[in-house]
């Protein structure tokens, strides 16, 4: 309902702008912070009623691709990653700049700065840049549902994807959200043009060039979005760019929000040419504001240093890690509060894996089974099990990224590391592990692979897992040999057999793949989860 | 009026079911709210914060700045601790005196209340047995909440009436026990301040 104010995070204010602008279809696979943002969409009675498409793809890329099809057949279509999901979707994003949209297609990375729970804190924003896209940045939970809201808008008008780029804070912090009125899906229709998806390279080299004649046009609407402002102030001694959730910061430490310096509040990119150019010629010096890497801040120094530019760069504030109130009070010369220390006393409390959890049971058995073999040797993957790094198991020796576990383990193994061992996920096999077991089943590679399978995407949550019931049967039809395929119930009492089965497997000179295999103890509430593993006759 | 509120505790211990209150009563009384929840790896056995910020005017930052907290909610006694640094010096701390122990090298209890009463406000409370003795271990954070009540800024009925619209649908004996935790949390406070 138009009007309505909803108490939302930023992702499902993300999730609810999709919805009321016409939405037919997201895709995604989970990753914190972006996670909330389909899980929103998957219990809206609004988007079960229109038979919205909310189910969860394999991986990023599968999901940016399904998306741009609903949008080649007219409709509108949201996508939602981690950032380091983006890398695993760029194929398809980069070359999604130069097809072009018909259906407005609307692409949220989600930022992880200070890596709260990610493997780094890469900038979704150089990807914008990159592929020459318009970018929106919100501030705020009501700007995150408005250029949800509008950005479909955009995108259909420029033909082009556009690239909602959220950081955890928003994404995992609640405020009031106003609605907008419900918009009607589009019918399905063709693009106009019938080669416009065919990146030939003849056909390809003129897209480029009309996405190159777009960027000026990009500049101009970025002089006149809403979501840039330039807000006079009287002392030029500085003027300060803040992008996106920085601008926050900035207001929290002036009283009333009343800034002295003049502001350009900047969250669609490309950056207005016009409001920097006046900043420019107005302030002494610009303090740039971003809750990321210093993009902004490089761009506008330039190579030779001739602007004076100040911000993560130039060390007025930190060059990693997350923004906060204090930190911007640091770099505009204000003091900086502080309660009490922390006594010495304190601890870490660091995440771990539950107790009775099937990963345990797997991690004692292979320490045992390795112990002549010595320590070293075993490549891990991104999930739960990663914990399986923290002691007292020490367990494993790398986690990279969703997939490096048979690859690396194939490539040390290839060095003469042997045995190597590879331990994923379920979730994870799927996403990206099953064409690296095909290359070391094309190399009888001497590995062994654990698939630590507990029937869920459990590290983001216990969602839908899209390999559920089907891992036996990819390994076989990959080329894995049946007496190689070994499956167990990864349980105390099952510790002896579980050790038996690893040694002979670490002595088999080529692929095997063991499977430890229990319901993950967070989804044993799920009803549906339990009627499915009833169905495949799991349980 | 505006208060700030860094809420404390472990991964799995339910401090959102506290933010969920607080937020639904300041929304009734008409004010302005951010709460920055923790999501993801954390929530497995790790600590775990939320900002909780209610305020009178529009809010601008999502955390807290430092030294800025009105109040301390911790549902943990170290917990309680790992945020001195955003308590303003005349701000509360309010605390459990369950420890939740997880790790190896968890501190002695008397330790972690000796630095607690080292804090100038401060009121750390048995809400275990309290809830225990109101009917149920589980409504436990709503004692936490009770004996919080009174450094919040906002009247003692908005809560009440937040934990009628959160609980409702789980039926009248589940509201109920959770209004007398809350109202046995508010009396010990009021006791101990
Ligand atoms: C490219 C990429 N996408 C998503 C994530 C987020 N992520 C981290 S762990 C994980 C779940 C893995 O599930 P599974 O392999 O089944 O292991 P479990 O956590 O259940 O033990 C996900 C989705 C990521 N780190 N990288």
């Amino acid at each position: 309902m138009a009007g309505e104010k909803l108490l939302l995070l930023g992702d499902e204010a993300i999730a609810q702008g999709a919805l009321d602008a016409g939405l037919s279809g997201m895709y995604a696979y989970p990753g914190t912070p972006s996670t909330e943002i389909m899980e929103y969409i998957q219990s809206a009675p609004f988007a079960i009623d229109k038979k919205i498409h909310r189910t969860w793809s394999a991986n990023e890329k599968t999901s940016m691709e399904a998306a741009l099809g609903m949008s080649y057949a007219g409709k509108r279509a949201l996508v939602a990653m981690k950032h380091v999901g983006l890398n695993v979707a760029a194929d398809a994003f980069v070359n999604s700049s130069i097809t072009g949209v018909n259906g407005g297609l609307v692409v949220v990375a989600a930022d992880d700065p200070s890596m709260h729970s990610s493997q780094n804190e890469q900038d979704s924003r150089f990807y914008g840049k990159f592929s020459l896209l318009p970018i929106l940045e919100p501030s705020n939970q009501q700007e995150a549902y408005d250029m949800t809201y509008l950005g479909f808008e955009l995108s259909e008008r420029y033909k082009l994807p556009v690239l909602l780029r959220i950081t955890t804070r928003l994404a995992h912090s609640r405020a009031g959200v106003q609605r907008r009125e419900v918009k009607n899906e589009n019918e399905v229709s063709l693009p106009k043009n019938p080669t416009q998806f065919v990146l030939l390279p003849g056909i390809a080299r003129k897209q480029y060039k009309d996405l190159l004649n777009k960027q000026n046009d990009l500049k101009a609407e970025a002089e006149h979005s809403p979501f840039n402002k330039y807000f006079d102030g009287q002392d030029k001694s500085k003027g300060i760019i803040a992008c996106g959730l920085a601008y926050n910061y900035l207001i929290e430490n002036f009283e009333d929000g009343k800034v002295p310096y003049p502001v350009l509040k900047a969250c669609q990119y490309p950056l207005p040419k016009n409001m920097i150019h006046k900043m420019f010629s107005e302030c002494k010096e610009v303090l740039v504001l971003e809750d990321g890497a210093p993009m902004i801040e490089e761009l506008l120094k330039g190579y030779l240093e001739k602007e004076n530019v100040k911000g993560r760069l130039s060390g007025a504030l930190p060059r990693d890690g997350e923004l906060n109130p204090n930190l911007v009070a640091v770099a505009l010369g204000l003091k900086d509060e502080h309660g009490l220390p922390i006594p010495e006393i304190m601890k870490n409390r660091p995440p771990a894996m539950c107790q009775g959890c099937g990963h345990i049971d797997a991690y004692n058995a292979l320490n045992e089974a390795l112990i002549d073999y010595g320590t070293g040797r075993v490549f891990s993957d991104i999930g739960c099990y990663t914990l399986g790094a923290l002691p007292p198991y020490n367990a494993i020796n790398s986690c990279v990224d969703m997939g490096a576990s048979i690859t690396m383990a194939k490539g040390a193994a290839d060095a003469g590391l042997i045995p190597a061992v590879a331990v994923i996920g379920d979730s994870t096999f799927t996403h990206s592990g099953i064409t690296g077991l095909l290359d070391a089943v094309n190399d009888k590679s001497p590995i062994t692979i654990i698939i630590s399978d507990n029937f869920t995407t459990g590290m983001t949550g216990g969602q839908h897992s899209p390999a559920l019931g089907k891992i036996e049967d990819i390994c076989a039809g990959v080329g894995v040999e049946k007496e190689h395929l070994r499956i167990f119930t990864p349980l105390k009492k099952n510790h002896d057999e579980m050790v038996k089965i690893m040694k002979e497997e670490l002595a088999y000179n080529g692929v095997s793949v063991i499977i430890p295999r229990r319901q993950c103890i967070q989804t044993m509430k799920n009803k549906e989860l339990a009627e499915e593993l009833k169905a495949l006759g799991l349980k | 009026m505006k208060t700030d509120i860094v809420l404390a505790g472990v991964g799995g211990q339910g401090i959102l079911s506290i933010a969920a209150t607080i937020g639904t009563a300041a929304l009734m009384n008409g004010l302005h709210m951010k709460q920055s929840e923790v999501h993801g790896m954390s929530q497995r056995g790790g600590d775990v914060q939320s900002h909780m910020r209610v305020s009178s005017k529009e809010i601008a930052s999502d955390l807290i700045p430092k030294g800025a907290a009105h109040l301390i909610l911790s549902v943990e006694p170290l917990e309680s601790l790992r945020y001195l640094p955003w308590l303003h010096k005349d701000g509360w701390l309010v605390t459990s005196s369950t420890p939740y122990v997880n790790i190896t090298n968890y501190p002695e209890i008397e330790d972690i209340l000796k630095e607690i009463k080292k804090i100038k406000n401060h009121i750390i409370i048995d809400a275990e047995t309290i809830a225990e003795q109101v009917g149920t271990k589980r409504a436990s954070n709503m004692v936490m909440l009770g004996a919080a009540s009174p450094f919040i800024d906002i009247p003692f009925e908005a809560f009440e009436n937040g934990i009628r619209k959160i609980f409702g649908r789980k039926g009248d004996d589940v509201v109920d026990i959770n209004l007398a935790a809350l109202r046995a949390g508010r009396e010990f406070s009021g006791r101990n301040r």
